[in-house]
């Protein structure tokens, strides 16, 4: 498969969030801010690379059978070390992110990639490919925590910078409901817009 | 934290889908029909129920005394599997009746993340072993009532006239968004 079109699934035509709905609880969880939404996008694409590569290595090798429960120990491991390397070098975040770390695992866009795409593809397409739905993955979530993060608190940080503020919140965006809410709103953007193009052609 | 205040916030202020955001795939994948949701509910609290007393017991008796904490992730995802698989193994065996109201949606929970997040959620709590059955409870019983809830509103609204960009999944965000909504009068009660 052509290199190309593996980096233009990953970021938009297969994008994990918006095209496949994959992944949604941590998607929802943590995009109350910038920062939170943009370190777990990098934590699961780390996870996402390292397991792809490594399955891809041992595809051979693990019997068919036990490949389940073969991807989710590889898939384990790296979130161990995705979890440790963030409490040793972002610990604040590595509090508020909590349990959705450890939840990783179980985000079904790495055990799907696992399964449709790096048990069936060489090393270096499934590298390419871990590595570009993962950064699709942290676009979305980047995009939808800088809505709900300007609307619900009025102001936009990075990493502890403060780039914007301005004097209106509507609290809700940070809460639960806005969560689904931009979600919902985004996911029919995106169909509106495909409608268009489909009348257009 | 008393058990009867454990349950109610399971049930209603914390509940699972609507304000802690786990397990949301069930949610809106398995939300088409009010029997599959029922089917799907008691399933995920019949293992959320075991794998809470089977996670606690690995946590205090094997992963505290050898000092080995940083396997938690890798043991309780591998221990939830393999209890899905017995579960399911028993059921067929000795609860036909059961496996057949449950049966196919017993392999979807290994990797649905309110179970795993349920039992990290009570290591994190600090919960005791009774205090974790009955969070248990309370989760799955709130996860089953989401999920009902939102099952009769999606079969209303197979029927309703929705604009073209917002079929299917934005109106399903969007009914989720106003039960959320709901949910949250409640989070005064405890």
């Amino acid at each position: 498969m052509k290199t190309g079109k593996i980096i233009w699934d990953g970021l938009a035509k297969q994008n994990p969030t918006f095209r496949m709905a994959l992944g949604l609880c941590p998607t929802l969880a943590v995009t109350t801010a910038l920062t939170n939404g943009l370190v777990m996008g990098i934590a699961v694409t780390f996870v996402l690379a390292c397991s792809n590569v490594l399955v891809s290595l041992l595809r051979k090798i693990i019997p068919d059978k036990v490949r389940i429960p073969a991807f989710i120990v590889i898939i384990a491991t790296f979130v161990t070390i995705a979890d440790m390397l963030l409490e040793g070098f972002v610990p604040d975040i590595h509090k508020t992110l909590g349990i959705f770390i450890p939840l990783i695992v179980v985000n079904c866009i790495i055990l799907g990639r696992a399964e449709s795409f790096a048990s069936k593809n060489p090393v270096f397409s499934s590298l390419v490919d871990g590595i570009f739905m993962g950064l699709g993955f942290t676009l979305s979530l980047s995009l939808i925590s800088v809505i709900r993060e300007v609307l619900g608190t009025g102001k936009l940080i990075f990493f502890g910078n403060l780039l914007f503020s301005f004097d209106f919140s509507v609290l809700g965006f940070v809460l639960a409901p806005g969560a689904f809410l931009t979600l919902g709103l985004l996911l029919s953007l995106f169909n509106y817009i495909d409608l268009k193009r489909g009348t257009r052609q | 934290m008393s058990l009867i205040a454990l349950l109610i916030s399971g049930l209603f202020v914390n509940n699972f889908l609507l304000s802690r955001f786990l397990g949301l795939c069930p949610f809106f994948g398995v939300s088409k029909k009010t029997e599959s949701a029922l089917g799907m509910g008691i399933a995920a609290t019949f293992v959320m129920v075991i794998a809470s007393a089977v996670t606690y017991i690995i946590q205090q008796y094997i992963l505290v005394p050898f000092d080995v904490v940083y396997l938690q992730t890798v043991m309780f995802i591998l221990v939830i599997a393999g209890l899905v698989q017995f579960v399911e193994l028993y059921l067929r065996k000795f609860q036909p009746d059961l496996y057949n109201m449950l049966g196919i949606y017993l392999p979807l929970i290994t990797t649905n993340c309110a179970i795993l997040g349920l039992a990290l959620l009570n290591v994190t709590k600090g919960l005791n072993f009774i205090e974790s059955v009955v969070h248990a409870v309370g989760a799955g019983g709130g996860f089953t009532l989401a999920l009902m809830l939102m099952s009769g509103i999606r079969e209303r609204l197979e029927l309703a006239q929705v604009p073209k960009a917002f079929s299917g999944l934005p109106i399903a965000f969007i009914t989720a968004a106003i039960m959320a909504l709901a949910f949250m009068g409640f989070s005064g009660m405890i």
